[in-house]
């Protein structure tokens, strides 16, 4: 279970999260939604603990993630994280770029390192690119070898990072139904997205972030469909019309 | 007194020519390789410094790249033999040599770390990489491929400006060819023997870089 407790996070005199509360259970699907700066993305980044944060607290099984004498490094184990850009390592191949980190980080041996990242590229699509160089791939299959490099990790929960907004349209659907895919097999998600559509199909619940902090949380039914606050109502107004 | 003073250039030279043929390659290996490690760390310390550390070192590295390196030859080899520690030209050439070619691939490599982007080392932390891990596995083969082409070219320099070493005394391959001319009187053919040695060695070398280059343009 991630548990965020009234975080508040500023980088220099801007202060970006203002007392964010929430909880993800295991199992559950959460979706960010919001305007730009409104600090869904820096959320995501204190949670992984890439970023500080100056008051509140962040638990992520029972593991408080800025504590002093946290081993971030290993909590970092738990959290697979998936960014806008995918930042594929250009100098390994497919194989290589799912296989690094369970063998110098969990120090598995090459053959199950291999053997687990196969699986992984085999599970998103890209059994036939073992070999290849990510560059010369789509952004659609890089952003799905990047889901798949952090699944060899076997991480407990996934976090997303508008992982479809950098990709050519005709290349959204390929990555959003891997996400599909990871919901049906019961994978903790929490998606910051623009993709109002799909948060509203596979959320349990819908967070919707609104000047550094969550204007309204609840089912999809309720926030998207049915939003309470004003806030929400315009924001959704603009980004589905 | 018929005969000259001077002789001409006979076979019996080519073992006294194959002398400063490999102290050249001697003491252009020592200072590229030196050189490379020692530019490899500071580079990398620039890339991470702050603001101070890095004034004080780009400094020192400006004095290194802009006094000629036959000045600095000839200062640190009259200096160590002021004090009362003359050393071996070998060894005094080779420091020399190897300092000033540190320089230039302090740089070359302090922008091969730079060129590294932020979000990739992100992506290595966020999958559990130590900071040294996404170090090793990360920044220095990304950062390395992206200068391979600017560290080969210093190296190249490395091998011509060796030759300066000839003026504290290390009969590398200019030095000995001046030393058959003044015996000869044949410098044409000795000169354009020794520029053909240096051709020899840097031109498949510069092939190979952008063999190399283009194999790892991905």
């Amino acid at each position: 279970m991630i548990q965020i407790q009234n975080v508040h996070k500023s980088f220099g005199s801007l202060e970006v999260l203002k007392g964010v509360t929430m909880d993800v259970n295991k199992g559950e699907v959460v979706s960010v939604i919001g305007g730009s700066g409104s600090g869904k993305s820096t959320l995501l980044y204190c949670i992984n603990a890439i970023e500080d944060i100056q008051q509140g607290r962040i638990i992520v099984d029972e593991i408080d993630v800025h504590a002093k004498g946290t081993n971030q490094d290993r909590l970092r184990q738990k959290l697979g994280m998936v960014f806008q850009q995918w930042n594929s390592f250009p100098h390994l191949t497919v194989l290589e770029n799912a296989s690094l980190a369970p063998r110098i980080v969990l120090k598995l041996s090459k053959k199950e390192a291999v053997e687990r990242a196969k699986k992984e590229l085999n599970h998103v699509g890209l059994g036939d690119k073992f070999d290849e160089y990510p560059t010369r791939m789509s952004g659609g299959q890089q952003q799905r070898l990047a889901i798949a490099r952090a699944l060899a990790m076997k991480p407990d929960y996934m976090l997303f990072d508008e992982v479809t907004s950098a990709l050519d349209p005709e290349l959204v659907g390929e990555v959003l139904d891997t996400l599909r895919m990871l919901r049906d097999d019961g994978m903790t998600m929490i998606c910051v997205t623009h993709e109002i559509a799909f948060a509203r199909e596979v959320s349990d619940k819908v967070a919707f972030f609104h000047q550094g902090v969550i204007e309204e949380i609840g089912p999809p039914e309720q926030v998207i469909v049915n939003p309470q606050k004003e806030a929400t109502q315009k924001f959704l107004s603009k980004v589905l019309h | 007194m018929g005969s000259s003073f001077f002789t001409p250039l006979s076979w019996s030279d080519s073992g006294f020519i194959l002398t400063g043929v490999l102290n050249t390659v001697y003491i252009s290996l020592v200072a590229i390789i030196v050189g490379t490690l020692l530019g490899l760390a500071v580079g990398f310390i620039r890339a991470e410094a702050n603001k101070a550390t890095n004034v004080l070192l780009g400094g020192i590295l400006d004095i290194l790249r802009s006094v000629p390196l036959i000045i600095q030859l000839i200062l640190f080899s009259t200096y160590i033999g002021a004090i009362g520690h003359p050393l071996d030209p070998f060894v005094t050439g080779s420091i020399v040599l190897s300092l000033y070619t540190m320089a230039f691939m302090s740089e070359v490599f302090r922008g091969g770390f730079e060129s590294v982007h932020q979000s990739m080392i992100v992506a290595g932390r966020s999958l559990g990489m130590s900071y040294w891990q996404t170090v090793v596995h990360i920044r220095l083969p990304i950062g390395l491929r992206a200068v391979f082409p600017s560290w080969l070219g210093v190296a190249l320099s490395v091998i011509k400006d060796s030759a300066l070493v000839s003026v504290i005394g290390y009969m590398e391959l200019l030095r000995t060819s001046e030393q058959l001319i003044s015996r000869t009187q044949q410098p044409l053919e000795i000169l354009i023997g020794v520029g053909l040695f240096y051709f020899i060695v840097s031109y498949p070398l510069s092939l190979y870089g952008k063999y190399v280059e283009r194999k790892m343009a991905i």
